[in-house]
């Protein structure tokens, strides 16, 4: 058990490690380069200038060179400055962690609380009108573009009815009532787009367990209904959910990308955005770097979640 | 309401096995029996009758353009975000160009980024579902391996990267790489490289239970080569989860197309998408608000009526699932 998850850690390092070169390669091929960048800051720089400024920052030797010393620095905890910000990346990207925390946290615990229950009763009567009534629901949450949905409730909400704030953050020193109809249309934006496909994941893995020998076993028992689906059914329908729903972080991630940038959320994904659109190179690879490792732990979290849940497994 | 332990009565394999017993029941051909099934299903027919018009539509923007005697590329400085009219059945942009006329021009290309990429995809899903499932061992645990990294990657953030890269700093001249039609096949093939695993992972559980069976045997006895085997003998039978995903999948690429457009990454204008129609709409929400609202209500049709038809595909061809 223990070398299994030792196995699975240092596997996700060495795909970590891959990608950090791929990404570091593929910013790299991005338009303009940091030098580029200073010149259009400064026309009466002369191509020789350049010349010069590339070999003193080192962008004339080759890729796997820069890396490797990027790579040396950034163990040491040093990963350079942020162009946009002009503050070392961590400082930029700590912060804006802890709000896409606090965003992809509440939305998913909010998409839960709507998921399970929704999809549980349209497992339950399946093809009745409860029935239909969900799985349209949860076609329209996974079928609608999500950066459309937030323009829609945009309209709605804060064009219309001027209810709530069309975007950005709380300005300093706002109450906790202020500071929450910031986060409102955020939330209910990634909410939405979340849910559906949860509700799809629960109805599906709920109709199979209904199916097993054991059920039928409770229901010739004579138990109740109740008794039947909340003490057998839910808790083997959670299994593959469970799993689901662990594999699919990098899923919920691009929706916060998207909803971040469309309310101008202070968050990672918008962060990762702008770095790339603004040519931060720093901190564009620190952010997608951090993206990746966080969605690989959360796929060994999926598997671990599965052994947990179902003691029939064994991993060697 | 008396609960059962299974949802039997009404489902479609019932109805079949009723059907078989009848002994008046004229045989029927499976393509009979498959489209019976299908017709069972009232959300697919009517997603797929509305992908067939929207379809027509999109493929008739030439006839509409000629129709109004508009020009639908034309810029008009003096009809900017005019409401819909006579000359303009649905207003006009903030460039003062015919609305319909731009979401049935951004139809064809998002239509056919969706349709194509999802193609790219299946076909490269299929060649590696079955050389996993066929081949066996090493072969195949090393492109499961790839196909779960790509499945494990954060992609949105990942395809803005791939998106954002600039060709000409792969030898691709200037006029080229920014060009709108570079722009679409760029999208297309990010989309595929991205989007095959699905495809390969159902093709491959396929193919490992095909390749057991006695007719499977049989052609290797018949000194059938490997080829003959996985193309003749395997690959017609696992094509059904081929069809369900790739449908799924079209629904998916016209969203991730539709997202990246938007972002400014994807589709290029002057070439529209309805993607890249909505790159200004969040400006123009407070004087134009339909500007902001078609492009994305035919995304949603588009995409909505993909999953039911793919979903109904899924019933009828795998009535277990």
């Amino acid at each position: 058990m223990t070398r299994y998850i030792v196995q699975r850690l240092v596997e996700s390092l060495v795909v970590l490690l891959i990608m950090s070169f791929v990404i570091y390669a593929l910013i790299g091929l991005m338009p303009g380069d940091p030098i580029d960048l200073m010149i259009s800051g400064n026309p009466k720089l002369t191509p020789e200038d350049a010349a010069r400024l590339r070999e003193l920052y080192g962008l004339d030797r080759p890729i796997g060179e820069r890396y490797l010393e990027w790579l040396s620095a950034a163990l040491t905890g040093d990963f350079g400055y942020s162009r946009l910000h002009a503050r070392p990346v961590l400082e930029v990207l700590l912060p804006r962690l802890g709000n896409t925390v606090l965003l992809m946290g509440a939305s998913f615990l909010l998409a839960l609380a709507l998921a399970l229950p929704a999809g549980l009763i349209a497992a339950v009567r399946p093809r009745g009108a409860v029935d239909s009534a969900i799985n349209l629901f949860a076609f329209a949450g996974i079928s609608v573009p999500p950066f459309w949905l937030a323009i829609l409730l945009i309209i709605l909400f804060a064009v219309t009815l001027g209810w709530l704030p069309a975007g950005g953050m709380p300005p300093a020193g706002a109450t906790p009532a202020e500071q929450a109809a910031y986060l409102v249309l955020p939330l209910a934006t990634l909410t939405l787009a979340t849910a559906g496909g949860i509700i799809r994941f629960v109805r599906a893995a709920t109709i199979e367990a209904l199916r097993q020998d054991y059920v039928r076993t409770a229901w010739a028992k004579g138990l109740s209904e109740r008794q039947v689906v909340l003490r057998h059914v839910v808790r083997n329908a959670m299994i593959p959910v469970a799993t689901i729903l662990a594999l699919n972080f990098g899923t919920l991630f691009s929706g916060a990308l998207i909803t971040e940038t469309m309310f101008g959320y202070l968050g990672m994904g918008k962060m990762i955005y702008d770095a790339i659109l603004g040519n931060d190179f720093n901190l564009a690879l620190v952010g997608l770097l951090l993206a990746t490792l966080t969605t690989l732990l959360a796929n060994l979290a999926a598997d671990l979640c599965y052994l947990w849940l179902d003691p029939r497994i064994t991993y060697r | 309401m008396t609960a059962r332990p299974t949802g039997g009565a009404g489902r479609p394999e019932f109805e079949l096995a009723a059907a078989a017993a009848t002994p008046l029941a004229p045989p029927r051909s499976l393509s009979a029996i498959l489209w019976h099934r299908f017709l069972e299903h009232r959300l697919a027919l009517l997603s797929l009758f509305v992908l067939v018009a929207l379809a027509m539509l999109a493929l008739a923007a030439p006839l509409f353009e000629s129709a109004l005697g508009l020009d639908a590329e034309a810029v008009d400085l003096f009809a900017l975000k005019q409401p819909p009219s006579a000359a303009h059945p649905l207003g006009t942009d903030e460039l003062g160009r015919d609305l319909l006329l731009r979401l049935l021009y951004g139809g064809r290309v998002s239509l056919l980024v969706g349709i194509t990429a999802a193609l790219c995809a299946a076909v490269i899903g299929t060649a590696v579902g079955l050389t996993a499932g066929y081949l066996g061992g090493t072969a195949d645990a090393l492109l499961m391996r790839v196909a779960d990294g790509v499945i494990a990657l954060p992609l949105l953030p990942l395809l803005i990267v791939l998106a954002a890269v600039d060709l000409t700093k792969l030898g691709l001249p200037e006029s080229l790489a920014t060009s709108s039609e570079v722009s679409f096949y760029r999208i297309v093939v990010l989309i595929a490289l991205v989007g095959w695993t699905t495809v390969a992972r159902l093709v491959r559980g396929a193919t490992l239970s095909m390749k057991t069976r006695e007719f499977v045997r049989a052609a290797e006895a018949l000194g059938a080569g490997h080829a003959r085997i996985v193309l003749v003998h395997i690959l017609p039978n696992v094509v059904s989860p081929i069809i369900v995903a790739t449908t799924l999948s079209v629904g998916n690429v016209i969203l991730l197309e539709s997202v990246l457009s938007f972002l400014g990454l994807g589709i290029q204008p002057p070439l529209p998408s309805w993607g890249n129609m909505l790159t200004n709409a969040q400006e123009l929400i407070w004087d134009a608000p339909a500007l902001a609202v078609y492009p994305g209500m035919l995304i949603f049709i588009t995409v909505i009526a993909f999953n039911f038809l793919g979903d109904g595909l899924q019933d009828t061809l795998d009535p277990r699932a």
